[in-house]
Parts: structure tokens; sequence; C-alpha cells
């Protein structure tokens, strides 16, 4: 087993997994992903939807593809694509091949699908790996991995990384607050993983048990699935008395593990030798300028199941320019400033407002007007679903209408993994509108 | 059977009195009222001069609105006139699920309405232990004194 490196420079040390491929020349590294872009080109063309995608775009063999910049000249694949796509359009391997599927709920019910050869499955372990052992985490750390495991890329993607780099790993999974800090207590847990906003939630519920996080013996903490401020890390650091590490990933670029900060903390290294990142204008479609904010667009350059090409986050970030001190030569993302569609992150899970306004329309007790409003309950978020009685079917009998209610919110939670707290109207109490921004209200603080 | 109104109201000022002012345009009188708070919402129970006029009003209006059976029994405004009532209820094991009630002339009788699973038995069981279940057209047009 490889194991964390410690690099002594002049006057710093720098603590990596994998030196020969972190502190790769900018050449060497193009190089490289030149060729892996040329394979990657292989793989999707054994996709029905790939092949005909790259025969528009005039491409029918990898040679087409002359230079990195010709990347420009591929095709985009959206969201919308992987659906259409479902269940397996987008498969390049044989069925053998392939050992763990992930997929996410779509908007309107149609799930999407990332395969997963078990090459493509180490690879993933590697990047995620490297991230661990960027933060300075080594293998005599204990790991309380406290995202949901399961089709969620969150819990396994580090839980499997956090073993590569030989850390004691408590599959702890999410939620049940109470058994996480007795968890922590036991095993003097030194490193966790969870959204920033249940870290702040473990925050009180530490208080309330009258247990000061500095008895604990935690140092580092990595937060992502949800985006965040530099003040909410700030705050995380202080109250708990830790590191805290940004952790960028999605399912469709295998879940986490594409990019991470450092011990330097000056923005999340892309893994460039896993994934060609552009940033557009999200209308012109084209790149922005140096700097600029535009969305993430990445293209696979390693994994065989499900290569994708171009795929458009709609994560909204930045370069991050000039050098990191850790003397890393992959580039730096900013913190994502948000969305350029209408997903809604709750408690770091994805929501569609669509997945819910079709939820509710099947509901026949319910009318067509509905408001999805977020709030923050403490640390943590809340969704509230106003939804307006069908006054035709109104029977005078609150219990019915408790019973309604708790059908609803079971409803949307098994639609869209979220409990939401449901509350019913008059009928034509709620605003009619006709477009999805208006129906969703955000009253959490701007991050 | 007598019936009450019962309106699906969004528990915020100003509702309950959209409900009242509907009321009032159609010149219906309300004998007795009760109001259940659920978690954001309220479900106003009303017993009315007019119960049907008085559902079609609400829910020409919008209203989310029910017609509800519910038993009226006439019992003595004393100490323990209720409590008569409820013994015999107790001894044959009928659950009240709702209920409120109203003075007709104080110090002799008042007016006690409930909800129960089987109506009909228990008015049955009601009038044979020599209790008073008011009829629609009595319920409506209270203007004398009733004896229990």
């Amino acid at each position: 087993m490889a194991q964390v490196r410690i690099i002594k420079g002049k006057d710093m040390t720098v603590p990596v997994w994998n030196p020969a491929i972190e502190f790769i020349e900018r050449e060497a590294l193009e190089r490289l992903q030149l060729a892996h872009l040329r394979k990657t080109i292989a793989w999707a063309l054994k996709t029905p939807f790939y092949q005909r995608r790259l025969a528009e775009a005039g491409l029918t063999c990898p040679e087409d593809i002359a230079s990195l910049r010709d990347v420009r000249n591929l095709p985009y694949t959206t969201k919308d694509d992987l659906r259409e796509a479902y269940p397996d359009g987008l498969l390049a391997v044989d069925r053998e091949q392939v050992v763990r599927l992930h997929t996410s709920s779509g908007t309107t019910g149609t799930p999407t699908v990332i395969y997963h050869t078990q090459h493509d499955l180490d690879r993933w372990t590697e990047l995620v790996a490297r991230c661990i052992a960027a933060t300075g985490a080594t293998r005599r750390d204990v790991f309380q991995n406290m995202t949901n495991y399961g089709l969620f890329t969150g819990g396994l993607g580090l839980h499997y990384g956090a073993e590569r780099v030989g850390m004691l790993v408590i599959p702890a999974s999410s939620g049940n607050t109470g058994r996480q800090i007795q968890l922590m207590r036991n095993f003097q847990t030194s490193v966790v993983h969870a959204t920033p906003s249940y870290l702040l939630h473990l925050h009180s519920a530490l208080a309330g048990e009258g247990v000061e996080p500095g008895q604990l013996g935690l140092r580092k903490a990595f937060i992502g699935a949800e985006p965040h401020s530099e003040e909410t890390r700030r705050k995380i650091e202080s109250l708990f008395g830790i590191d805290a590490y940004n952790s960028y990933g999605l399912s469709e670029m295998n879940g986490p593990g594409v990019a991470f900060e450092c011990v330097y903390k000056t923005g999340l290294h892309l893994w460039e030798d896993a994934y060609i990142l552009e940033i557009i204008h999200t209308e012109t479609l084209q790149p922005v300028a140096e700097g600029e904010t535009g969305e993430i667009v990445m293209t696979t350059l390693q994994r065989q199941a499900t290569p994708l090409l171009r795929y458009r986050t709609r994560d909204l970030s930045h370069w991050v320019s000039g050098h990191c001190p850790c003397g890393r030569g992959h580039r730096r993302l900013a913190r994502i400033k948000g969305r350029s569609d209408d997903m809604l992150i709750i408690n770091g899970v994805n929501v569609f407002p669509s997945q819910i306004e079709d939820r509710l329309m099947k509901t026949p007790e319910v009318g067509v007007n509905y408001l999805i409003q977020l709030e923050k309950r403490g640390s943590l978020d809340r969704l509230v679903v106003k939804t307006e009685i069908d006054a035709r079917l109104f029977t005078g009998d609150p219990d019915a209408l408790d019973d309604l209610r708790e059908r609803i919110s079971e409803l949307l939670r098994s639609a869209i993994l979220v409990k939401p707290v449901v509350e019913l109207h008059e009928p034509g109490s709620l605003p009619v509108s006709e477009g999805k921004a208006q129906r969703v209200v955000d009253l959490r603080p701007a991050f | 059977m007598t019936e009450q109104v019962s309106v699906f109201i969004d528990n915020k000022p100003g509702r309950l009195n959209a409900v009242t002012a509907i009321l009032l345009d159609q010149a219906i009188d309300i004998r007795a009222m009760t109001i259940a708070n659920h978690r954001g919402y309220g479900v106003a129970k009303l017993l009315v001069s007019d119960p049907r006029l008085a559902h079609q009003a609400l829910t020409e209006q919008g209203f989310a609105a029910a017609l509800q059976p519910v038993l009226a029994v006439v019992i003595a405004d004393r100490p323990g006139g209720l409590h008569d009532l409820l013994e015999g209820l107790a001894e044959r094991q009928i659950n009240v699920l709702n209920a409120y009630g109203f003075v007709i002339t104080p110090g002799q009788s008042a007016v006690w309405c409930l909800e129960v699973a089987d109506l009909a038995e228990t008015a049955r069981l009601v009038e044979a232990r020599g209790w008073r279940v008011l009829k629609e057209s009595e319920l409506y047009r209270l203007s004398s004194p009733l004896a229990p």
C-alpha cells in the first residue's frame, strides 16, 4: 500500500499521495491529457449515444483530436442527455465488466446512471486518496464518514479513498447525531466528512450534551456537497478548533474526489489527469475570460464504463490564478458560487423543484398551486412544501387532513430523499405563477 | 339529522372574518362554533341557522367547506347536566370524537353537539334514555325556551 509522503521543501512540508502525478510539469500533464482524451473518445465511440453525437460533430476516430484545444469541438453532454440515455445508452463496456453503478434521481422521475468498471473504481479511489492526503490526513487518523452511503456517491467515495490511505474508517453514514457523538468519543475520531450545515448542527448537539469540542480528538473536517462561504468554513474551524477542507464532486464525475483543497486552502486542486475542465459563459457557451465566473464543463479522462464529454455541470465557479505554495501543478477552482439552473441543494441533497411538482400533481387531494420554501432551522436546512387542498375533496375531518399531509411528506421523501414539512392551505391562497422560479422561496441566508 | 358546516381556514389573521363576512352577507345566524388549530391551518365547525345556504355560499367564495351530520342533544343547564349524558354514553362505550355546546336559556337548557362514529345508533340510544335529540327544524329555528 502506498503511503502519504511528506515532501520537504525550503521552508515547508507538503503531504502528498502520488508525487509523480501531483507535481507533474504542465507540459507533461497536457501530453497525458491529450493521450487520455483520445482514449476517452475511443471509449465514447462504443456507446450508441456518442456514436451519433460525435458523428454529428464530424468526429469518427480518436485521431481526429489533434490537440487539447480540440476538446472545444466536442459536443456538450447535459443531464437531459443522461436521462434520455438511461439506462444503458452511455454504457461503453460489456455489462460483465461493470462492477458498480450509482444512480441519481432525475428532475421528473427519470434517473441518471453512472457505471464503473473495477478500473474506474480504482481510479476514483486514487483521486480521493490524493485529496485526503493533500490535507495532511494519514493512516494514523480515525475517519468518521458522516455522509450517506448507498446510491449517493459521497459515502462510498470517501470511504474507499480513506481505506486506501489506510485510515481507520468508521462508516457512520448520515444523521443520528447522538450516535455520531458517541462514536467520536469512543474512538477518538480525528477526521470527519460531512456537509457544512451538518457540522454546525453537530456543534449545537455537542453543546447540548455538555461536550466541549476540544475534548474530542478532532483535527480535520472534509466539507462538501453543498455550496458554502469562506465565513462558514472559518466558523466551523473556530467552533471545533480544527481545519476544514472544501471538497468538490458530482455524481456524474464519480462523486467526491474531483477537486479538493490542500493544506494551504487557496482553492480546490482539480485533478487534471482525470478531468478536462472548462469554464463557459452560460448563454454564449464560449469560454469565459481568465478568472471570470462561468459554468463548469467537464470531460472524464480515465473512465471506461461511462465516459462523459463536456458534461455541463451547471455549477458556477472560476479558476484561481497563480501557483499554490504546495507546488502541485493541478490548477485550482474557486469555491462553488451557485448553480446556473434551478437545482436546490438541501442539506447536501440535490433536489429539482420539478421533482416536487411531479409528485404533488399526482396527489388528487391537492390543487395545482404550490410553494417551495427553504428555511434555516438552527444550522440545518428545512424544506417547507405549501400546497392547497382541493375544495371538492374536503370532508371536514381534520384527521384526514393530517393523514394527507403525512402521505404527501412521505411521497416526497421517497422521491427526493429529503423529508419536507408539508403545509396545507386554502384553495386559491397560494400565488398562481407560470414559472418555476416564483414557486421557490429561499429564505436561507445567502452564503 | 342536524348538520354542521366545516370550513378549512388558513391559520392567519383575516381568514376567520372572511368566513363570518360571507355568513353575514347571507344573513345567516351562528348558533355555535368551534375552531381547532392543526399546525398552520384550522378547521372551523359552525352550527348555523341555514347550513345548506352557508355551505353553498362558502363554497362559491372558494372555501373548502363540508356538511357533516352532528348530534344535538338538549341537556339541563345546571351542574351535572352534561355529566348525566356522558355517563350514559360511557356505559355504552360510545366514544365522543368532537363536541361543543351552547346555552339556550340560562339555568334551564343547553345544547350539546357531538360527533360520534355511529350517529344514528347513538341518537337511538340517547333518546331511549329520555334525552331529546334536536331535529334540524328545531335547531335552526330556536326561539323559545326548550325543556331538556
